[in-house]
C-alpha cells in the first residue's frame, strides 16, 4: 500500500501541476497536455504503469480490508471512537469515494481521450485540451462531485502519506518536519484541484 | 456508588455468548476495577451462581495477565494503566459499564472474559530471543559499552507486558505494536544484531499465521498501551523487515 | 536412597571459597547422548523455574514445564522492582564475593547455611554477564557501562537495575531463553496447568499429577526428576504483595509426600507498601525499596499533629522539621533509612502501635521526597549554572531527577492512592512480601524426597531469617542457571538406564485417585460460603497473631483457630460449577485448602522458635531497646516432617555452623 500510495501521490503532484497551467494560460495547458497525450513514453510506458498502480492500490486496499475484518470475527458490543483519528480508521470509505470519483473521471476524460486517439483515430489537434476541460467544468453537479471527492482525497492523503512513511520504516528525528510537510501536501494538492474546478466553473 | 454492568458471558470456547446485565451497589471509589468484580463474584458464588471468569494475577500492572475491554477501551478509560490499576473513582454513580473480552481471531475466548493469548507466545518462539547459551560462559557484562540512549530505548520497548491491549484497540486486531516492541529491543542492542534478519522475518511470518490483522498505522495501539510503547517501534520493525527482505 | 537420608545436608569439604568448585569437579555427569533419554519436570516458570527449564533443555534433557498463568512470562518474579545484587565491584567501592556473602549471612540474622550463601555470592557476577548477553536492558551510565544503586542493609552499590522493572526484564530474559528451547522442541510448555501432586515410585519423585485449568482434565506426567520452583507462600496472609494466584500447593504437596518444610515462620514483611484502604482490598502493592535511597521516613512527633492530620485539619507538608520524627535516622544513625527490611518494618509498626500512624486506620507512615527534590534540584541548578536560590526552579529540576529515577513508581502510587507524591509525602506501611522459609533442600538443592529438587523462593536455603533487598532475583537465577543444572546431573547419572517412566502404574493410579477425590469433595460440598471468605479469615488470623510481632499466647490461639477454620472450610465452602471446565473458584479452593494446613504449621514453627531473628519477632525475646534478641540455642534450621496433621509434624534440626564469619549481634546503629 505504501509504495503504490507514494507512487500515486507523485502522480497527483504532476497532475495538479499540469492542471494549474489551465488557470494561468490556455496555451501552456494545451502544450503540456499535448505532450502528455502524444509522447509515446508517457502513453505506452507511464500510462500502463499508472493504471497498474491504481488498480494495485485499490485491490490491495480491498484485500487488506477483508483480511483485517476477518481478524476480528466478533465485534465489540460497545464501541468507542478510540484515540485514533477517524480518517485513519476509515480509509476504506475515503478510498471508495475516490474510486467512484475515478470512475466518473474516466468517463469524463480518459475514455473520450482514449477513444479519440486509439479507436476513432481522429487527427491530433494540439489546442483542443483547454476547451474540453472548460466544457466539463460547466456542469455544477460535476463540479460539486469533484469538490466532495477532493475533500475526501485530502483526508485520505492526510493519513495515507504519513502512514506510508511509517510503513516503510521511516521514523527518525526528521519525522516531525516531514509530517508537517505531508500534512501541508495533503491539504494543498486537493485544494488546488478544487480551485481549478471551481475557477473554470465560475469563469465560464 | 451504584453501577449497571453489562458483561459478556460465555460458558466455554465452543458455546454461544451474550451480554448479561448485573446491578452492583455501594461500590467504593477506592476499589480497583477487579476488586469491584471480586465483590460481584462473591455475591454470585453465595447465590450459587457461576462467577464471572476473568484473567488477573499480579494486580500491580506488570504481569500483563488482566485484560478486559471496558466501555469499548482496553483496560478502561484511564490512560497508561492496566485494568487491575484502574480504580472505580474513574466512574460515576449510575454509570453503565460494558465489560467484554479482548476481541481477535487470534485471541479465542476460553470462558466469559478470559481469552487465549498463546498466539503471543508462539510469536516469541519464532524469534523473540538471543541465541546465547545459559551456561554463563559469556564475556564480562561491561565488555561492550552500549550507548545510554540506545539502552534506554531498548528498555522502553522491553517494558511491553504482552497484555494484548494493542490488538484489542486496533480496528484490524493487529499485533504490530507487540511484535515491534520485541524486535526493537533486540534491534537496538548489539547482542541482537546477529540474528536480526531471521528474527524480523520469522516473527512477522508467525504473526501473520496467527490471524492478526495488518497494521494500517491508525495509532490506536500506542494510545491504549498501558506501558506507552511508542509507534516508533513499529517503524523500526518495518525497517528491520524491509532490510531483511532486501538482503 | 530413601526419603530423608540426605538430611542434614552433606556440605562439601574444603575451604569455603573452594567448596563449589571442588563439588562441581567431583559430581557425576551425564553424557550428552544419555541426556536425551532423561525427562525433567519443572513446576513454575519464574526466575528460578524458567532459568532452570531453559538451561536443562539446553544441556539436552527433555523438559516439561508447567505454570498456572497463561504464559511463563507472567510468573510473579515479574513484579520485582528494585534490582539484582551481584559482587561485580564495578563501582570500585570495596565489594567482593566475600562481602556479598557476609552481608547476606548477616542480613539473614545468621540463620542461613554458610556454604549455600557463599556459592550464591560466587555465581552472582556470572548472572549479570549472562543476562546482558541475553539482551536484558539494564540501566547504563553515559559512558555506556552498567549502572548500580545501593539497597538496604549494605554499604556498597552492587545492585543492577532496569528502572523499577528489574524483575520483569530478568524474567523476560529467562522467558526468551525458554522460547529458544520451546522452538527447538526441548521444552514442552504446559500453560494454565497446575500441579496437584507429586508421584513417588520406589521412594523417588517420578512424576506429577496436573490439572489443565482450561478443561479441568487431570493429567499424569512422568519424569526422572521433578523440580519445584513454585515461589513463596506469602498469600497465606490473604493480603500480601504476591500475585493473586501465588500459592503453596506444589510445595505443600511434596511436603505431604516426605519433603521436610523448613522455617515456615520466616516471613519478610516489606516496609514500603501502599497501606490498606478498606475491606474490599484484594492485594497490597509494593513500592520498591530503592525509594528509601532518597525518601525519608517519618511520623509526627506530637500526638496533636497526628490527630490533626487524621482529621484532615493539617497536611503533612504543614509540619515544621522539628515537629517530625525521622525515627529510622534517629534510631539507626549509621544506616538511617537504609536499614534492612525487617528492622524498618518493625520500626514502623512500633511507631504506629504507639499511636503515631498518619492515616485513618492508624497504620501508615510517611515516605518523604521533599529533601531529595531540594538536594537534586540544587545540584542540577549548579550544574546548569542556574540560580540555586530560585525555589520554584530548584523544585522543578529536583522533581525531574526524581521522576527519572522513580517515575513509574510515583505514577503507580498516584493511580492507586489518588495523591501526587511529588507534592505530598507518600504513605506507606509494611506488608507481607516474601517467605524465606520453604522446602528444605541439601547442598544440591534436593529435598528429602530423592529426585525432587526445589529452587528459588520455594526453597529455604539462602536468606536465613531475613532477605536483603535485590537478593531474591539473584537467588532465583543462580539456582536456575548455575546451580541446579549441575547438581541435578549428580542425581540423574544413576538414571541413564532407567528408560521412560511409565504413567501406567499403581503409584500414578493412587495419586490421581486422591486428587480426583479432593476435587469431587470440593465440587459436591455445596456449602454456603465462598473460598475468599475463608481465605480472608485465615489471613486475618495470620496477620493479627502470626504477623510482624508474635507471642506464645497468640500463636497457640492462632494454631487452634486455623485448625477450626480448616474444619469449617471443608464443611461450608461453596465451589460453583463443575470440575470439567475452567473453574477459578475450584482452583482457588484447592490452594486455600493447602494454605489452611500450612498456616497451622507456620504458627507451630513460630511458637517453637523462642527467640527473635530477622523477620521472626517474638515479643518475649527482645533487647531493652526493643531490638530482636537472637538466642544461640536456636542456631539451627527447623525442618518439619509431615505426619498426618500439621500439629503432628516432627521437628528435625540442621545445626548451622559459621566457620567463615563471626556471629555477632546484628547492629545497624
Amino acid at each position: 500500500m505504501a509504495l503504490s500510495g507514494i507512487f500515486l501521490i507523485s502522480f497527483l503532484l504532476m497532475h495538479v501541476s499540469i492542471n494549474m497551467f489551465s488557470v494561468f494560460s490556455a496555451d501552456a495547458y494545451n502544450v503540456a497536455s499535448h505532450f502528455m497525450g502524444t509522447n509515446p513514453l508517457v502513453q505506452f510506458l507511464l500510462q500502463p504503469v499508472l493504471l497498474f498502480g491504481v488498480v494495485f492500490h485499490f485491490l490491495m486496499g480491498f484485500v487488506l480490508e477483508a483480511k483485517n475484518r476477518a481478524s476480528r470475527p466478533i465485534s465489540y458490543a460497545k464501541k468507542d471512537k478510540g484515540n485514533a483519528s477517524w480518517i485513519s480508521q476509515n480509509m476504506i470509505y475515503s478510498g471508495l469515494v475516490i474510486l467512484a470519483f475515478l470512475a466518473l473521471h474516466f468517463v469524463d476524460f480518459w475514455i473520450p481521450e482514449i477513444s479519440y486517439k486509439y479507436i476513432e483515430f481522429k487527427p491530433a489537434v494540439e489546442d483542443r485540451y483547454y476547451g474540453e476541460l472548460v466544457h466539463k467544468f460547466s456542469n455544477p453537479l460535476r463540479v460539486g462531485a469533484y469538490v466532495i471527492s477532493f475533500v475526501l482525497l485530502g483526508l485520505h492523503l492526510l493519513h495515507g502519506f504519513q502512514s506510508s512513511f511509517q510503513s516503510m520504516g521511516i521514523n527518525n528525528k526528521f519525522t516531525p518536519a516531514i509530517k508537517k510537510f505531508m500534512t501541508g501536501f495533503a491539504i494543498v494538492v486537493p485544494v488546488a484541484f478544487i480551485f481549478i474546478a471551481v475557477f473554470h466553473f465560475i469563469n465560464h | 456508588m451504584d453501577l449497571k454492568l453489562k458483561i459478556w458471558r460465555q460458558p466455554n470456547a465452543g458455546a454461544e455468548g451474550k451480554i448479561v446485565d448485573y446491578d452492583i451497589k455501594e461500590v467504593s471509589p477506592d476499589m480497583s476495577f477487579l476488586e469491584m468484580l471480586d465483590v460481584l463474584n462473591n455475591q454470585l458464588v453465595e447465590k450459587g451462581e457461576q462467577p464471572v471468569a476473568f484473567d488477573h494475577d499480579c494486580r500491580e500492572g506488570i504481569c500483563g495477565m488482566c485484560s478486559l475491554q471496558i466501555n469499548g477501551k482496553p483496560h478502561g478509560p484511564d490512560s497508561a494503566v492496566t485494568t487491575c490499576q484502574l480504580h472505580m473513582r474513574k466512574f460515576k454513580d449510575g454509570d453503565t459499564i460494558y465489560i467484554e473480552p479482548f476481541r481477535s481471531k487470534a485471541f479465542p475466548v476460553i470462558k466469559d472474559l478470559v481469552v487465549d493469548r498463546s498466539s503471543f507466545d508462539r510469536i516469541q518462539h519464532a524469534g523473540g530471543y538471543v541465541s546465547v547459551n545459559t551456561s554463563g560462559n559469556t564475556q564480562d557484562a561491561n565488555a561492550i559499552p552500549i550507548n545510554k540512549d540506545d539502552a534506554d530505548k531498548a528498555f522502553d520497548a522491553a517494558t511491553c507486558i504482552g497484555c494484548g491491549a494493542c490488538v484489542a484497540a486496533c480496528k484490524n486486531a493487529s499485533a504490530m505494536l507487540f511484535v515491534s516492541a520485541k524486535v526493537s529491543q533486540y534491534a537496538l542492542l548489539p547482542q541482537g544484531q546477529v540474528e536480526a534478519k531471521r528474527r524480523a522475518e520469522n516473527m512477522v511470518a508467525q504473526m501473520d499465521a496467527e490471524g492478526f490483522g495488518a497494521c494500517t498505522n491508525t495509532g490506536a495501539c500506542a494510545a491504549e498501551c498501558p506501558k506507552e510503547i511508542s509507534l516508533t517501534n513499529i517503524a523500526r520493525l518495518n525497517r528491520e523487515y524491509l532490510k531483511s527482505s532486501l538482503s | 536412597m530413601k526419603i530423608g537420608s540426605n538430611f542434614p545436608a552433606q556440605i562439601p569439604d574444603g575451604p569455603i571459597a573452594d567448596k563449589w568448585t571442588n563439588h562441581k569437579n567431583k559430581i557425576n555427569l551425564v553424557n550428552p547422548a544419555n541426556k536425551r533419554l532423561i525427562d525433567v519436570i519443572v513446576v513454575g516458570t519464574g526466575l528460578a523455574g524458567g532459568s532452570a527449564a531453559a538451561t536443562l533443555a539446553e544441556l539436552g534433557y527433555n523438559v516439561k514445564a508447567f505454570c498456572f498463568q497463561d504464559s511463563p512470562r507472567r510468573a510473579h518474579s515479574i513484579a520485582a522492582q528494585g534490582g539484582i545484587n551481584a559482587a561485580k565491584n564495578y563501582q570500585g567501592d570495596g565489594d567482593s564475593t566475600y562481602r556479598l556473602f557476609y552481608d547476606t549471612v548477616k542480613g539473614g540474622d545468621y540463620r542461613s547455611r554458610e556454604s549455600n550463601v557463599y556459592r550464591l555470592a560466587e555465581v552472582s557476577a556470572n548472572i549479570i554477564d549472562q543476562c546482558v548477553a541475553q539482551g536484558v536492558p539494564f540501566a547504563r551510565d553515559y559512558g555506556g557501562l552498567l549502572d548500580n544503586r545501593s539497597f538496604g542493609g549494605v554499604l556498597v552499590s552492587r545492585t543492577f537495575y532496569a528502572k523499577g522493572q528489574t524483575g520483569q526484564q530478568l524474567l523476560l530474559g529467562a522467558y526468551s531463553a525458554m522460547n529458544r528451547q520451546i522452538a527447538r522442541g526441548k521444552i514442552k510448555m504446559y500453560n494454565r496447568h497446575e500441579m496437584l501432586d507429586v508421584v513417588l515410585v520406589d521412594g523417588k519423585a517420578r512424576g506429577i499429577i496436573a490439572r489443565n485449568l482450561v478443561t479441568g482434565e487431570i493429567q499424569r506426567h512422568s519424569a526422572h526428576a521433578v523440580v519445584i520452583a513454585s515461589g513463596g507462600y506469602g498469600n497465606v496472609f490473604f493480603l500480601s504483595t504476591n500475585a493473586m494466584g501465588s500459592n503453596v500447593t506444589a510445595s505443600w504437596k511434596i511436603h505431604k509426600k516426605g519433603a521436610y518444610f523448613a522455617n515456615p515462620c520466616y516471613t519478610q514483611i516489606h516496609p514500603t507498601c501502599i497501606p490498606v484502604s478498606g475491606d474490599h482490598q484484594s492485594k497490597l502493592t509494593l513500592m520498591s525499596e530503592s525509594l528509601r535511597n532518597d525518601g525519608r521516613i517519618w511520623v509526627p512527633k506530637k500526638m496533636e499533629d497526628v490527630e490533626a492530620i487524621r482529621a484532615g485539619k493539617k497536611k503533612p507538608t504543614d509540619l515544621a522539621e522539628e515537629d517530625r520524627d525521622y525515627y529510622l535516622e534517629r534510631r539507626y544513625p549509621a544506616f538511617g533509612n537504609l536499614v534492612p527490611r525487617d528492622v524498618a518494618s518493625r520500626a514502623a509498626k512500633e511507631r504506629c502501635d504507639a499511636g503515631y500512624g498518619v492515616n485513618a486506620t492508624g497504620e501508615a507512615v510517611y515516605l518523604d521526597f521533599a529533601s531529595a527534590i531540594q538536594r537534586y534540584g540544587k545540584e542540577q541548578a549548579h550544574i546548569k549554572g542556574l540560580d540555586e536560590n530560585d525555589a520554584a526552579l530548584v523544585k522543578q529540576l529536583g522533581q525531574e531527577v526524581v521522576k527519572n529515577k522513580y517515575g513509574n513508581l510515583f505514577q503507580m502510587y498516584e493511580k492507586i492512592v489518588d495523591q501526587n507524591p511529588y507534592e505530598t509525602p507518600m504513605m506507606i506501611y509494611p506488608a507481607v512480601h516474601y517467605t524465606m522459609g520453604g522446602v528444605w533442600v541439601d547442598y544440591d538443592l534436593m529435598s528429602t524426597i530423592p529426585g525432587c529438587f526445589v529452587t528459588g523462593e520455594a526453597n529455604f536455603s539462602d536468606h536465613g531469617a531475613n532477605r536483603l533487598g535485590a537478593s531474591a532475583l539473584m537467588q532465583g537465577l543462580a539456582d536456575g542457571y548455575f546451580v541446579l543444572p549441575y547438581t541435578i546431573g549428580n542425581y540423574l547419572s544413576n538414571d541413564i538406564r532407567t528408560g521412560k517412566i511409565s504413567t501406567d502404574s499403581p503409584e500414578f493410579d493412587e495419586a490421581e485417585k486422591k486428587v480426583k477425590e479432593q476435587i469431587d469433595q470440593l465440587i459436591n460440598n455445596k456449602g454456603s460460603k465462598s473460598v475468599d471468605h475463608f481465605h480472608k479469615r485465615l489471613g486475618k488470623i495470620m496477620w493479627d497473631k502470626v504477623g510482624m510481632a508474635r507471642n506464645a499466647e497468640g500463636l497457640k490461639e492462632a494454631a487452634a483457630e486455623i485448625k477450626e477454620l480448616r474444619a469449617e472450610f471443608w464443611k461450608e465452602v461453596s465451589v460453583p460449577g463443575s470440575a470439567e471446565e475452567f473453574n477459578e473458584e475450584l482452583a482457588k479452593a484447592i490452594r486455600v485448602a493447602d494454605f489452611l494446613e500450612l498456616g497451622e504449621l507456620f504458627a507451630k514453627d513460630a511458637l517453637h522458635r523462642e527467640e527473635s531473628c530477622g523477620g521472626h519477632f517474638r515479643e518475649e525475646y527482645q533487647t531493652e531497646e526493643g531490638e530482636a534478641l537472637r538466642r544461640p540455642e536456636f542456631q539451627y534450621v527447623a525442618a518439619w516432617e509431615y505426619k498426618g496433621e500439621p500439629s503432628d509434624a516432627i521437628l528435625h534440626k540442621e545445626e548451622l555452623k559459621y566457620e567463615n564469619i563471626e556471629v555477632k549481634e546484628r547492629s545497624y546503629k
